[in-house]
Parts: structure tokens; C-alpha cells; sequence
């Protein structure tokens, strides 16, 4: 808003027109078009995709950057800052919803369908079938071993929580002033998360591999991969938001009183903890 | 998309008539149209009937008393005949006044509602128990107890459908083999489904329920008057959706018992050989049979399927190549498309469709495949 | 699109125009205004005019399923186009034509009701928005691919979804591209109702509208995500091996659908909900008395939208729910006639001894009372279970909804057009035209729509092509009335354009005595950014 230009600080900042949301439509109309035909074994789809992401990625890159630049600039006053704070959370609140609908999915197999396919009428069907968890369900033949909680996984959860813990140092150093122990605390996190994400990586390799556990391992694949999967997904935007808030750190960015961004990257740094701790229980522990 | 319409009669008679229903309302001499629930020959379906009027009248009585009071707002507190707006906004009493009476109403809705769902849902104590399985798009019974079953197709004849012909009386609602209850009987209904999901809903008997592939649901019916009684599938299962009826015929329970054993030895008769060696006219003869009332409706008649959802088999590589992979096809169907396993067919059914799929449109394997080898497939 | 006024001149009585601003960094011009657009009013246009557009594609595919359905028999299309024809439409009309035209009042009138200089975020309002047409253009491009469109119906129910062909993936992204779209508006309009109110505006103050607002768009945070986690798991089902919805391995359809309803319940209510607020804004302006029971108006429709988190079943009565399972979601689905009567109270009592005028946004909100509440006691009627098993897809079910959705929602959006657009263009829409627009919407909605009720019970199931003899008048009944719905939409169309090409009577500020929000202060249309130091409200 010109107000801005003209010198007096605008009561509510409200940008420039901005060519990047339609740069992202332009992204997202590749991405999807192409995941379609991809998805049918089209050969343009790849490619779609591909173009789709780098667009994406500039957009990515612009409007960030764009933020970053008013942010830094001082347009943003208190008022903006509470807005940022709302958008955030509801945004994690949406986030959380997206979760809610595959734990509601496994617990809807494990003590819904699973014991139906298993009772006395669908043995008019299923003749051989006795209902378990986990199960490949009473039709496929492959079977495997389910994922063991106290293996990897409990490393996995002390990691997280410890990086919980460390990116708390962090916040605690960004607001006494002492940047270098924000600095330090910050990265410690991200290579938390970064070996988590390496762990997981192992994990499923494992799975595939030795335990013969796949996507397609019955309900129990379906629920294991998609569940841990978005989870993995959402560790790997955190930490790319983290890392995000460590240039910035280094570039100088950042006050005591003035660092939303670090703080919404840490909030969502913590609920994909807390979902890690219902995975964990829910999905490992509780076979 | 455009299909030909060949002239059709009947429109103008409806025209005729919808014109009427539109200029008169009700009251008239409109016999032919419907407006209510079907005539029920259940003890639930009654209920459910009865339980329709009593909610139907009591939003009617609702309906007219709140509508009265705006009305007459309407017409007398209006600037054209000089009413002046008085200033009030608030009044807790009669806010609780008007949350409290449409709740002691819905109790009053909620009670008959709940005796009738607890009966509807009490399947103990079935004097026959019948499989019913839905496919895309036809449903198959199986008397378990006594030990046969069989397919119900739609019997309207393409021409009807497509207006060539002038359509029957049970348009749409007739097939070649009803399912047969006994009156008086309690007959408790296990249903699932091959493919998809279809519901089999027959109003007269305040039944219908979802036919879930994988899942056995069970209802029941018990019908007071032999008879015929209709109805259709109601969940969405596809192009045919509109063309899988269902089709009931009640009978007294003599009537019923010699229905039975007629079916038994039918049964027994129609086994067929499996070692029998045919001749191959024969063979394409009944294979053309099986593909009409089994194939056609995604493949299509001639052969050429729909194209994009549904594959040719005129000029197919799997028809025109070696026959123990079409076999192996048709007994294992392609998971996760619409081809499904068609292994509850005969053997002599399936060695009958697929020889005739490899002769005929453009299709000259010369080969004829008999029912033993399918025999030998299925091990 | 008319030109927007970008002088200052005319402030309005809190604000006294400010001098240091000359806004020499206005919008783009031509149509890099519309694409680039961070304003508010833009965005708003934008929706609506989109949400018209859709609502006439969805009409033409309306139109083309009563075609067929004029007469017994297959005449005009294929059975599976006929599916698609239903799918689409169902998905076209509600995610494409009623929720954004819904998002398009949001954008207008919350900023001015409230006080607020723009949404909470500009830009991002701008990405809500166009982020619609390319997840219309994939729902488009489906048509054309192999397998063509969608036919499984909006719901969407595998496996029947499972086995269909491309079209089906891209209605999937389509799905997650405006539930983004839905997600980010939502956030924006929470974030600007509890944030950038001017001094002064508690929430208890704001008009109903508002809230109304912040509560719809509360249930799409909270459902959109699910229908999301929905779709996901159907294309994973569909190309990855899982089986979520497949028996074979453990799975169950009837989970699509529990998740689904979880997400369609709601649904319904963000569509009404805002429908609500607008006709709260009208009653009071041409009654000209202060809406009846503003705060239990608010109680109820909080009441509404939590009670709509634990109905969602009443849409699966028929998949073989145990008793208490079926008398659970009966009786849940039963209570919100409750908090919904005391909304059709409050309206009542607001006109009760007014000085009522019957202008067109009055005609179309009585219009609304009399339809929404006539297909509120059918949805009645079809929570009862037993009551529903036998209409349960029959075109009962099919009355219903359009009752709630074209005469509940539908009509509340034009009226609230005709209400607003005078502020909006500034130009005062026709009104001969207005009134001829709704006594031909009234009628020729209920030709089509009344008889419904009689197929369904008949037992005419919904999704067919082609039907059985005794349903064949009452079908034609319904054609010839759609017919003459579409018809009454064109003058729609045309007074609408009349007034944005400023053929019309000039509009004042304030065109209606009745109007006491913040709006009405401003002059019409208004300045292309309003607010920008906030007006203080007593
Ligand atoms: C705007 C959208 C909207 C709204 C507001 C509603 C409102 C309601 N709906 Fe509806 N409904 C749909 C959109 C909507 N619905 C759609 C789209 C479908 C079909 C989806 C599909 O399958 O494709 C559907 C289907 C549907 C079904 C499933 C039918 C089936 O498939 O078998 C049911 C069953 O319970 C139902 C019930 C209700 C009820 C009880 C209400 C209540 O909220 C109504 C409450 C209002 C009143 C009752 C009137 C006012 C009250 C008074 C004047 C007080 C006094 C009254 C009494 C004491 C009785 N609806
Ligand atoms: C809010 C949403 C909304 C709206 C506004 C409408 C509007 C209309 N609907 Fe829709 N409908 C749904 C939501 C909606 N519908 C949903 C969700 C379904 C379920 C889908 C499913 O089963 O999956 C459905 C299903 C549905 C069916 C059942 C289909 C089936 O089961 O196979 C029918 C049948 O008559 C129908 C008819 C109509 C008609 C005639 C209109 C009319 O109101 C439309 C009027 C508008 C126009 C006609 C366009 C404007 C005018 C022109 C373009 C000018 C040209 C006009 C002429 C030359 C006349 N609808
Ligand atoms: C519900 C629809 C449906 C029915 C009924 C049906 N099919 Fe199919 N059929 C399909 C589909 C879909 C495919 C393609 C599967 C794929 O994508 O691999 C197919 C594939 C085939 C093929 C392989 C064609 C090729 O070239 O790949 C043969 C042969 C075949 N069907 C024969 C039959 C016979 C014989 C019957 C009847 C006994 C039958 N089908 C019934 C839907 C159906
Ligand atoms: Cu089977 Cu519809
Ligand atoms: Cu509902």
C-alpha cells in the first residue's frame, strides 16, 4: 500500500498487486495434469510434473522471498504480526484434520472391518478367514512381518523429542539476544531431523526388503506406509523450514521481538512431533 | 453422444397429461400419477408407511401454522398499509418457548421411529435363508439350504429401450427368472456383491439394503399376499445402474414348495457334462447366450466395446491368441478393472463364450475349446 | 466490469479522506488488474462473476440431464455421459458455483462490515481465487480423455471409483486443488474476523453475516482436510496398491464413505450458513427493525455447526449400520431442526410488526424462508430412519437438497446480489426485472422440483437414465419446469450486467432506508480501498 512510501506506517499493511499466487495456479494446473497422466503411464506426465515443480519452486522462492523482504523492511506492524499468529494455527489446525482422517481410517480397519470380514456372516465368503492385527486382509496371499516399535522407531521418537527439546534452546537464545547459541541449537535440530529422516529411510528399505512389508501389504501396509509416509513428507517441510530460518539467521535477520517466522516454523516443528507421538503409539506400539 | 430418436407416441399422452397435472393440481381425476408411498405387504413396510404419514402430517401442521403467522405478517405489517415498525429485538421467554416445543415435538417423532428401527434390524428366527449377490449389472440368488441359484437378468428388449419398439408395461421392471419367497414366511436375506456396490430395494417390503462387496449384510421380509412386487437397485453401480430390477413373486407356500423341487431337478438336469465333447455350432450357439446375458453389456453386442472403459474384443490380442491366456482371463478376471472373474459361470458356459468370442465379428480362430479344459484350468 | 472510482473525494463520516495518500502505486490495468489483484473488492468480483459462470455450466448439464429424462427410454445421450453429466453437475454446482459465490460475498462485505481496510491476506486471498480455474480446467480436460469424465456419482463411492478410468484422477486433483483453495480463503476470513475489526466492533456486534462467516469458515478448516485424506486414499487404492476400500485385503467401502460424510455433512451447512447471515442482513433493512434475537441467533448457528460434526451417517442409513448405530445418528440428525427452527423463529419475529417492503432482495429472502424451511421438515423426514430406507437415492432425496440448495442457498445469493449490488456497481439494479426474476424462479422451481417428492416416493431411484413407466408424467413435469428455471436465470444475467455496465439508476449510499451496518456509510460503489484508518464504532 502507497501509504507505506509515503513514509507514515500503514495502520494494516496490505501488499502490492503480485503476479506470484498465479505464477502458483500456473504450478499447481502442471502439477495435477500431470501426476494424472503420470498415474496412467503417460509419458508426459513426468514432465508436467517436473515443469509444474520448478514453477513452483520459483513461486516458492518469490513470494517468500517477497515476504522476507517487507518483513525485514518493517512493514509489518503488530497487528500483522497477530494476523500471521491466527493464520499460522489455523493453518496447523488444518494440518491436524488431515491427520485425524488416516488415523480415523486405521482405527476404523483394526476395529471395524477387520473383525466384520472375520465374523460369522462372511464366512459365507471369506470361509478361511480369522481377523487380526496386523492382517493382509482374507484374500491376498503375501504375507510379512509387521514393524517392530522398539527398534528404530523408539530411536526415532527420542530424536524428535530431543529435537523438540533443542529447537526450544534455540527459540531461547533467539530472544536473550544470544545468536550464537541460536545458531548452534538450530542446526543441532535439523540434523536431528535430518537423521530421522535418514533412519526412516532405512526403515523402509528394511521393510521392503526383509520383511517384505510393502504399500500393498494389505490394510496393515496401506495404513503403516500412507500414516508414516505423510508424517515423513511433513518432517521434511519442517526441516527445509528450519533450515530456511538458519539462512536467515545467518544473514542477520531477526530480533528478539521480532521473528514470527522462526516461531511458525518451530509451532509446526512441534505438531509434527506430537503426531509422531501418536504414530508412534498407535501405529507401532499398539499391534 | 446423440443417439436416434425413433418417433415415440406416448410423449404427447404424457405432455397431455403433465400439462393437466400442472393446470389442475390436485384433486382431479389423476389416477394414473403417483404420489405416495407403494402399498406395503410387510409388517415393516407398514410401519414405515405409517410413520411417514404421522411425520408428513405433523410438518404439515407445522408447516401451515408457521407460514400462517407470516403471512399474516406479511400482509398486515407492511409500509403500503401505513403499519409503523415497532422497535423490539429481544425476548429470552419466548426464545425458550420456541426451542423447547420443537424439541418435545421431536421426542414425540423420535418414539414410533425407534420401535420401528428395532424391529426392521431383528433378523432371529428366518424361515428360509437366501444369498444375494449383485453384479454389474444383475443379481444372482442362492437358495442355501436347499442348494441352487440363479441369475435374474433384465428382460426389456434393446428396441424398447432405444424407442424402436413400443414399451411394455413393466418397462424396465421385468427380468427372466424372479426370486421366489413363500407367503407368511420370514425370509432373512444375506447380501453382498462381486464389484461393486448395489443395493437391493424392493419398496413394497421396506427393504433396502446395501449390497457391499467383501461384506455380508443380512435384513428380512416376511410378505402377507402372494404376489408380484418390483423394485430396483439404488445405489449407482455404473452405466446399467438404471437397468438391474429386482423382481419378487410370493407365492403360497405350496405353490412354493413345488416351485423348489421343480428347481432341483432343473438343476440336476442342467448339469451338464463336463467330458462332453460338443459340436462347435452348438457351442457358439450357447456361448452367444451366455455373452448376450453376461458380456454385452460392456463389450457390447458387436464386439467393439465402448471405447476407453471397455476393450474390443473384436480384433483383441488376447481372442486372437493363445486361448489358455483368455481362459486364464476370464477365470482370474484383471484386478482392480471391471474385467472380474468370471469362475462362477459353468464350465461348459465359459468354454461356450469364449469359443464364441473367437469366431465371431472379425474373429476366425476356427478354434472350438471344450469344457474340460476349463475343467483342467480351474485346478 | 466497470471502472472503479479511484478518487478520494467522497470520504464518509468516520474517516475524513487522507491527504498524503495518492496511491500513485495503484492496480495494474487491463487484465493484469484481475490476475494480479490484492483488493478485496477485485477478489470478490472475481468469485462472483466465476461462481455465475459455473452456475450456467452446471445448468447446461442440469438442462441435459432433463432432457433425458423428459420421456421414458434413451434418447439423447449415453448412459455413462448421463452419469457424468449427474457427477459433474453435482460437483460443478457445489464446489464451483455456490461456495465461491459464497467466498465472493465474504470478500466484498466482511472488510466493509467490519471495518477492516482488506482481508488479513491480500495476496493469498488472490491465490484462493485462482486457484479455481485450473482445478476447472481439469474437471474440463477430463471430459476428453479416455474413459471420459467422472460417472461415479459426487460422492464419488468406490470401488465403483476405483475401477473408473483417467477422468477420475483428475477429479481427484481437482478435489485437493480447491480444497486448498477452500483451506486458504477460510484462514484469510477467520484471520480478518478476529483480527482487523475497527475499534469498537466487538464480536457481538458485528452483523450476523460475519459470523456466520467465521463459523462456515471454521467447519472448512476442519473438513476440507478430510475430504483431502479421502481422495488421497482413493488414488492410492487406485494406482498404489493399497486397500484402504477393498475387502480383499482387509479394507472396506463403506470406510470411503463414513470419511467422506464426515466431510459432506459439514459441507452442507457451509453452504447454507452463509446463506443465513445474508438473509439476517436483509429481513431487518426491509422490516426495518433490528433482527430478533441477534445472540441466540449466533448460539444457533454454533449449535448447527457442532451438532453437524455427528450426524454424517444419516446419509449411510442403508449400508447395514447396527441399531444403536442407526438410532445414534437418528436422533443427533433430529436435534438440528432444533437450533435451525430458532433461526426461521428469529426471522419471523424480526418481520413481525415491521414496516415491511418487498423489493426484490425481500422477495427472494421470503422466498427463501418458505423453500429452505419446506426442505428443512423433508431432510426431517428423511432422518428417520425407517423413513429413510425407503427414499434413501430415490429422487426424494433429490427434492430435497435442491429445496435447501437452489431455494435455500441459491435464492439467499441473489437476493443478497440484489441487496448489495447497488454498493457494489453503483448502479441501482431494475427492478421490474428483479420481481420478474423471482415470481419466474419461485414457480419454476417448485414445477421441478415439487413433483420430485412423488417420484421418490414412488420409488424412482436417482442417478438413472431411464425409468419405469408410472414415473413418466411427474418426470415431465420436472423437464418442462427446469426448462423454464433456466430461463428465469437469463434475466438474472441481464439485470446483473445492466447494472455493471451502468445502464441503470444512479444508487446513493445508502439506497435502503432500512440499512444501519457499516456499508451503507460508504458511498457506492465505494473507494477502491476503504478503511485504511478505521472507522470507530460506538
Ligand atoms: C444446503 C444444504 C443442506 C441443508 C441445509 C440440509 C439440511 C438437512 N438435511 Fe440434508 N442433504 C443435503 C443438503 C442439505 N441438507 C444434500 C446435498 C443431500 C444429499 C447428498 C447426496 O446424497 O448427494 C442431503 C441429504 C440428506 C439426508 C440423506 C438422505 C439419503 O440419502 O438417504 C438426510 C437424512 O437425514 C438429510 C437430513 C437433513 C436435515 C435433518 C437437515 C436439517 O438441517 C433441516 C433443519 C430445518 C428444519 C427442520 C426446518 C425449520 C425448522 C423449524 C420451522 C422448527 C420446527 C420444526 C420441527 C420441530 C420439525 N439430508
Ligand atoms: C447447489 C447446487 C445445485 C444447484 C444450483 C442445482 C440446480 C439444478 N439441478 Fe441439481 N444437483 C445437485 C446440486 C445442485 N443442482 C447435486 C449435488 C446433485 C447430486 C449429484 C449426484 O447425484 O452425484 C444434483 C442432481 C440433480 C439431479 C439428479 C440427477 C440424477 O440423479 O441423475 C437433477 C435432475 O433433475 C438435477 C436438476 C437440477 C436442475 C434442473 C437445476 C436448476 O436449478 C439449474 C438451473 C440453471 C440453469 C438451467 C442454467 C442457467 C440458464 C442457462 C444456461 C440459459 C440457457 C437455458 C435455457 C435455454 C433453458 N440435479
Ligand atoms: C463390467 C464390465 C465387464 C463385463 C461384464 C465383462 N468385461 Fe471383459 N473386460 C472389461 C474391462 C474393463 C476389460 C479391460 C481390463 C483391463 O483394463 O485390462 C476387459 C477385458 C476383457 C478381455 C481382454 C481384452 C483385451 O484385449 O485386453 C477379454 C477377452 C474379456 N474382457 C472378455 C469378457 C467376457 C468373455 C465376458 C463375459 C463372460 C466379459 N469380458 C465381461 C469389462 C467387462
Ligand atoms: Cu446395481 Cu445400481
Ligand atoms: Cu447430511
Amino acid at each position: 500500500m502507497s501509504a507505506a512510501q509515503s513514509g507514515a506506517k500503514p495502520y494494516y499493511f496490505v501488499p502490492q498487486p503480485s503476479h506470484w499466487p498465479i505464477t502458483g495456479s500456473a504450478a499447481l494446473l502442471f502439477l495435477g495434469l500431470g501426476a494424472a497422466f503420470w498415474v496412467n503411464g503417460m509419458d508426459a506426465g513426468p514432465w508436467l510434473v517436473g515443469l509444474g515443480f520448478c514453477i513452483l519452486l520459483v513461486m516458492l522462492f518469490g513470494w517468500f522471498g517477497t515476504v522476507i523482504g517487507e518483513s525485514e523492511g518493517r512493514l509489518y506492524s503488530r497487528r500483522v504480526d497477530r494476523s500471521f499468529r491466527w493464520g499460522m494455527s489455523w493453518f496447523i489446525f488444518s494440518e491436524v484434520m488431515f491427520f485425524a482422517a488416516f488415523f480415523g481410517a486405521l482405527f476404523y480397519v483394526r476395529n471395524l472391518s477387520v473383525p466384520d470380514l472375520g465374523s460369522l456372516n462372511s464366512k459365507l465368503l471369506w470361509p478361511d478367514y480369522t481377523a487380526g492385527w496386523p492382517t493382509v486382509g482374507p484374500y491376498l496371499k503375501e504375507t510379512f512381518t509387521p514393524m517392530g516399535a522398539m527398534g528404530i522407531p523408539l530411536l526415532n521418537t527420542i530424536i524428535l523429542l530431543t529435537s523438540g527439546f533443542t529447537l526450544t534452546v534455540a527459540h531461547h537464545g533467539l530472544t536473550s539476544g544470544h545468536r550464537g547459541q541460536l545458531k548452534i541449537w538450530l542446526l543441532l535440530t535439523i540434523l536431528l531431523g535430518a537423521t530421522f529422516l535418514g533412519f526412516q529411510a532405512y526403515e523402509y528399505t528394511h521393510a521392503y526388503s526383509e520383511l517384505n512389508l510393502k504399500l500393498s501389504s494389505g490394510v496393515y501396509g496401506s495404513t503403516f506406509f500412507m500414516l508414516t509416509g505423510f508424517h515423513g513428507a511433513h518432517v521434511t517441510i519442517g526441516a527445509i523450514m528450519l533450515t530456511v530460518m538458519l539462512g536467515r539467521t545467518v544473514k542477520g535477520h531477526f530480533t528478539p521481538d521480532h521473528h514470527f517466522a522462526f516461531e511458525a516454523a518451530a509451532w509446526y516443528w512441534h505438531f509434527v512431533d506430537v503426531v509422531w507421538l501418536l504414530l508412534f503409539v498407535l501405529v507401532y506400539w499398539l499391534v | 453422444m446423440v443417439r436416434n430418436k425413433t418417433g415415440n407416441r406416448a410423449g404427447h399422452r404424457h405432455l397431455r397429461t403433465a400439462f393437466a397435472a400442472m393446470l389442475l393440481g390436485p384433486g382431479t381425476a389423476l389416477a394414473a400419477l403417483e404420489w405416495n408411498l407403494q402399498t406395503p405387504v410387510t409388517p415393516v413396510a407398514q410401519q414405515m408407511y405409517d410413520l411417514h404419514a404421522f411425520i408428513f402430517w405433523v410438518c404439515v401442521v407445522i408447516f401451515v401454522a408457521v407460514f400462517g403467522v407470516m403471512f399474516y405478517s406479511i400482509f398486515k405489517h407492511r409500509r403500503s398499509v401505513g403499519h409503523k415498525a415497532h422497535q423490539f429485538h429481544e425476548n429470552t421467554t419466548v426464545e425458550i418457548i420456541w426451542t423447547v416445543i420443537p424439541f418435545l415435538i421431536l421426542l414425540f417423532m423420535a418414539f414410533p421411529a425407534t420401535k420401528t428401527i428395532l424391529a426392521m434390524k431383528d433378523t432371529t428366527g428366518p424361515g428360509l435363508t437366501v444369498k444375494v449377490t449383485g453384479y454389474q449389472w444383475k443379481w444372482s440368488y442362492d437358495y442355501l439350504q436347499e442348494g441352487f441359484g440363479f441369475y435374474s437378468n433384465l428382460t426389456t428388449p434393446l428396441a424398447q429401450i432405444e424407442n424402436r419398439a413400443p414399451k411394455g408395461e413393466h418397462y424396465l421392471l421385468e427380468v427372466d427368472k424372479p426370486m421366489v419367497v413363500p407367503v407368511d414366511t420370514k425370509v432373512r436375506l444375506l447380501i453382498t456383491a462381486n464389484d461393486v456396490i448395489h443395493s437391493w430395494w424392493v419398496p413394497a417390503f421396506g427393504v433396502k439394503q446395501d449390497a457391499i462387496p467383501g461384506f455380508v449384510r443380512d435384513t428380512w421380509f416376511r410378505a402377507d399376499k402372494p404376489g408380484i412386487y418390483r423394485g430396483q437397485c439404488a445405489e449407482l453401480c455404473g452405466k446399467e445402474h438404471g437397468f438391474m430390477p429386482i423382481v419378487v413373486e410370493v407365492k403360497s407356500k405350496g405353490d412354493y414348495a413345488a416351485w423348489v423341487s421343480a428347481q432341483k431337478q432343473n438343476a440336476a438336469a442342467a448339469g451338464d457334462d463336463p467330458n462332453k465333447v460338443w459340436d462347435p455350432k452348438d457351442l457358439i450357439a450357447r456361448g452367444e447366450k451366455v455373452f448376450a446375458s453376461n458380456c454385452a453389456a460392456c463389450h457390447q453386442a458387436n464386439g467393439k466395446g465402448v471405447p476407453g472403459a471397455f476393450p474390443a474384443l473384436d480384433g483383441s490380442k488376447i481372442v486372437n491368441g493363445p486361448e489358455a491366456a483368455q481362459v486364464a482371463l476370464l477365470l482370474n478376471g484383471r484386478p482392480g478393472t471391471a474385467m472380474v472373474s468370471w469362475k462362477q459361470l459353468s464350465d461348459t458356459d465359459l468354454a461356450a463364450v469364449i469359443t464364441y468370442t473367437r469366431n465371431s465379428w472379425g474373429n476366425h480362430t476356427g478354434e472350438s475349446i471344450g469344457p474340460a479344459l476349463i475343467k483342467t484350468a480351474r485346478q | 466490469m466497470s471502472s472503479i472510482p479511484h478518487d478520494h473525494a467522497t470520504g464518509h463520516a468516520e474517516e475524513p479522506p487522507h491527504a498524503h495518500d495518492d496511491h500513485a502505486h495503484g492496480p495494474h490495468g487491463g487484465i493484469m488488474r484481475w490476475v494480479t489483484t490484492t483488493n478485496h473488492k477485485d477478489i470478490g468480483t472475481l468469485y462472483l462473476c466465476f461462481s455465475l459462470i459455473m452456475f450456467f455450466v452446471g445448468g447446461i448439464m442440469a438442462l441435459t440431464i432433463r432432457a433425458e429424462l423428459f420421456e421414458p427410454g434413451l434418447q439423447i445421450v449415453h448412459p455413462e455421459f448421463f452419469n457424468s453429466m449427474t457427477t459433474l453437475h453435482g460437483l460443478i454446482m457445489i464446489f464451483g458455483a455456490i461456495m465461491p459465490a459464497a467466498v465472493g460475498f465474504a470478500n466484498w462485505m466482511i472488510p466493509m462490515l467490519i471495518g477492516a481496510p482488506d482481508m488479513a491476506f491480500a495476496r493469498m486471498n488472490n491465490w484462493s481465487f485462482w486457484l479455481l480455474p485450473p482445478a476447472v480446467i481439469l474437471l474440463g480436460v477430463s471430459f476428453f480423455v479416455p474413459g471420459g469424465a467422472a460417472a461415479g456419482g459426487w460422492t464419488l463411492y468406490p470401488p465403483l471409483s476405483t475401477q473408473a478410468g483417467m477422468g477420475m484422477d483428475l477429479t481427484i486433483f481437482a478435489i485437493h486443488i480447491m480444497g486448498a483453495s477452500s483451506i486458504m480463503g477460510s484462514i484469510n476470513i477467520i484471520t480478518t474476523i478476529l483480527n482487523l475489526r475497527a475499534p469498537g466492533m466487538t464480536l457481538m456486534k458485528m452483523p450476523l453475516f460475519c459470523w456466520t462467516w467465521l463459523i462456515t469458515a471454521y467447519l472448512l478448516v476442519a473438513v476440507m482436510p478430510v475430504l483431502a485424506g479421502a481422495v488421497t486414499m482413493l488414488l492410492t487404492d487406485r494406482h498404489f496398491g493399497t486397500t484402504f476400500f477393498n475387502a480383499a485385503g482387509g479394507g472396506d467401502p463403506v470406510l470411503f464413505q463414513h470419511v467422506f460424510w464426515f466431510f459432506g455433512h459439514p459441507e452442507v451447512y457451509i453452504l447454507i450458513l452463509p446463506a443465513f447471515g445474508i438473509i439476517s442482513s436483509i429481513i431487518p433493512t426491509f422490516a426495518r427493525k433490528p433482527l430478533f434475537g441477534y445472540a441466540s441467533m449466533v448460539y444457533a448457528v454454533a449449535g448447527i455447526a457442532i451438532l453437524s460434526f455427528i450426524v454424517w451417517a444419516h446419509h449411510m442409513f442403508t449400508v447395514g449400520m447396527p441399531a444403536a448405530g442407526l438410532l445414534f445418528f437418528m436422533y443427533a440428525t433430529m436435534l438440528i431442526a432444533v437450533p435451525t427452527g430458532v433461526k426461521v423463529f428469529n426471522w419471523l419475529a424480526t418481520m413481525w410488526k415491521g414496516e415491511m417492503t418487498f423489493e426484490a432482495p425481500m422477495l427472494f429472502a421470503i422466498g427463501f424462508l418458505f423453500l429452505f424451511t419446506l426442505g428443512g421438515f423433508t431432510g426431517l423426514v428423511l432422518a428417520i430412519t425407517p423413513v429413510d430406507i425407503q427414499l434413501q437415492d430415490t429422487y426424494y432425496v433429490v427434492a430435497h437438497f435442491h429445496y435447501v440448495m437452489v431455494a435455500g442457498s441459491l435464492f439467499a445469493f441473489f437476493g443478497g446480489t440484489y441487496y448489495w449490488i447497488p454498493k457494489w456497481t453503483g448502479t441501482m439494479y431494475d427492478e421490474r426485472l428483479g420481481k420478474l426474476h423471482f415470481w419466474g424462479s419461485m414457480i419454476f422451481f417448485n414445477i421441478t422440483f415439487f413433483p420430485m417428492h412423488f417420484l421418490g416416493l414412488a420409488g424412482m431411484p436417482r442417478r438413472i437414465p431411464d425409468y419405469a413407466q408410472q414415473f413418466a408424467d411427474w418426470n415431465m413435469v420436472a423437464s418442462i419446469g427446469a426448462l423454464g428455471f433456466g430461463l428465469s436465470q437469463l434475466i438474472f444475467l441481464y439485470a446483473v450486467i445492466k447494472c455493471i455496465r451502468g445502464d441503470g439508476a444512479k444508487a446513493p449510499a445508502k439506497p435502503w432506508d432500512g440499512g444501519d451496518t457499516l456499508e451503507w456509510t460508504l458511498p457506492s460503489p465505494p473507494p477502491y480501498h476503504t478503511f485504511e484508518t478505521p472507522p470507530v464504532i460506538r
